[in-house]
């Protein structure tokens, strides 16, 4: 596993996003509701970049007419066909067991701790007064 | 389906996509404003179009009937970082989608301003003239991968067929294009003038889902959600090509290609079966008839392939494939609108290397003599 320095936090605003090559791989870093969220930059259906998706709540409906919306912002809508991916798991909303989008652990680390290594940062000045974005790959 | 994420392509997928280019029978480009018509457009009708816009046959004035997915019907990595909407901008349209997807041929087809359904007919006869020209002088002569198409509302079929021949004396268009959703079905006696000119000029008659007939877009009448009215394409062109084999059109005109556009494909077998099932039942009542209506479909009709169907299982696909016939199927991206197919990627089905040439290019190739 390596774990990769990507962004300081305060560069990525909320319900924005951050696209970081690693390995070939791009990669989209999501801030939402003060959460960090990493997922393969790339729709499995056909390849659609999600860095341009809608960042949605779930919308659910019990019942006719009545409405509910949760987790504002967590929701993915894919830029081309509109199928939705929860950020956190990366699962599809109609099909959460067989589509998905991969996804990568995030997490937060102060420049202080960061300075002290081991990681993959060598494009990315670290400032032990900031704190950052760091990516886990597997493998 | 989620094995799609990490699927190495096949040797076989690679090879073929090294060598074969792609033909595009549906690019999609748009006006930054209606300002750009100017320059085509008489003085006359600029002010009529500043002044009253535009007016067509349908109960929802001012929006499309069915408000889209996502703004202008597009992708939304779609927008031009230099402004105007999607499909407006012919360097971005090359830097997303000819030059990364090797395009070489892209068959423009123009939603804008619906020219086919204008209720003022002296005004969509200007509009449809405008259009043309800009297709020409904007995007072909600028692109000549892009090939533009003439473009004529069928129900001032008098108009129609003037601006049919304007067009055709260029020689720089390459089909002829009619809504499938007009004041009558499209098999009917009135629009056949049309038909007789495409057939003389040896040029396709192009027929693009949506427009605005006047009638429900269902036979069901007026559905209430987009997702339903998206559906209802594919029953206006099974509705659309059974007028036309009912009614004799390819049986009067031997030599007319028709290319149904943007339908997807999934519906057609069932419609043909169908059709032929009632035509051994029911001779009698259509005696003007020679052949089973498949024959007429197997060589008249031509097929879009987006937006494709995608059945659970990929043999399932295949079966679609072949029940219309590879031969008859013509790649088609729907660029730069939201149910884009990708042609990497949008058939979930093995498909050979030979079969690929001809649905990805050779098919259009001939049918368009490009």
């Amino acid at each position: 596993m390596t774990r990769h320095i990507v962004a300081r936090t305060s560069e990525i605003p909320p319900g924005g996003n951050k696209v970081v090559g690693i390995d070939g791989r791009d990669i989209v870093v999501f801030h939402v509701n003060g959460e960090y969220f990493a997922l393969l930059n790339r729709c499995p259906h056909e390849g659609a970049p999600l860095d341009k998706a809608a960042c949605v709540a779930r919308l659910t409906s019990p019942e006719p007419g009545v409405y509910q919306r949760s987790r504002v912002g967590e929701l993915l809508r894919c830029p081309w066909h509109g199928w939705e991916f929860d950020m956190r798991n990366g699962q599809s909303w109609f099909d959460p067991k067989r589509v998905k989008v991969r996804t990568y652990p995030v997490v937060i680390e102060d420049g202080e701790t960061l300075a002290k290594g081991p990681y993959v940062a060598e494009t990315f000045p670290v400032h032990v007064e900031d704190s950052y974005v760091v990516i886990e790959i597997g493998k | 389906m989620s094995d799609v994420i990490d699927r190495p392509a096949l040797a076989e997928e690679i090879s073929a996509k090294s060598r074969l280019r792609i033909i595009d029978c549906d690019v999609h480009p748009s006006l930054h404003s209606r300002a750009d018509l100017y320059p085509f457009l008489s003085k006359r009708w600029q002010e009529h179009l500043k002044t009253y816009g535009d007016h067509l046959r349908t109960p929802y004035i001012g929006t499309t009937p069915y408000p889209r997915s996502s703004p202008l019907i597009a992708r939304r990595d779609a927008w031009p970082p230099t402004g105007g909407p999607p499909g407006s901008d012919l360097a971005f349209m090359r830097k997303q989608h000819l030059d990364p997807l090797d395009i070489e041929f892209g068959i423009l087809q123009v939603l804008d301003l619906f020219i086919f359904s204008q209720q003022n007919l002296d005004f969509g006869a200007a509009i449809q003239r405008a259009v043309n020209e800009w297709q020409l002088a904007n995007w072909c002569s600028r692109e000549p991968r892009l090939k533009a198409s003439i473009l004529v509302g069928q129900d001032d079929t008098e108009a129609a067929i003037a601006e049919i021949q304007r067009c055709a004396k260029l020689g720089q268009y390459v089909q002829i294009n009619v809504s499938p959703r007009a004041n009558e079905p499209l098999g009917r006696h009135r629009y056949w003038p049309i038909y007789a000119r495409c057939e003389e000029l040896g040029l396709p008659l192009g027929i693009h889902v949506g427009g605005y007939g006047g009638h429900a877009p269902s036979g069901g009448g007026w559905p209430s959600y987009y997702a339903e009215e998206h559906q209802s394409n594919a029953g206006t062109m099974a509705a659309t090509l059974t007028s036309f084999v009912i009614e004799g059109v390819p049986e009067r005109f031997p030599k007319l290609k028709i290319v149904f556009i943007e339908g997807g494909f999934g519906w057609i077998s069932s419609t043909m079966w169908r059709m032929d099932q009632h035509f051994e039942r029911f001779r009698s009542e259509v005696p003007h008839l020679k052949r089973r209506p498949s024959e007429y479909v197997k060589e008249h009709f031509w097929f879009t392939t987006q937006p494709i169907d995608e059945p659970d299982e990929a043999r399932h696909l295949r079966s679609l494939i072949e029940w219309v016939g590879i031969d008859r199927l013509l790649f088609s991206s729907d660029y730069p609108h939201w149910d884009f197919d990708d042609p990497r990627f949008a058939f979930k089905t093995p498909l050979t290397e030979a079969e690929r040439a001809k649905i990805f290019n050779g098919n259009a190739r001939a049918l368009y003599k490009l």
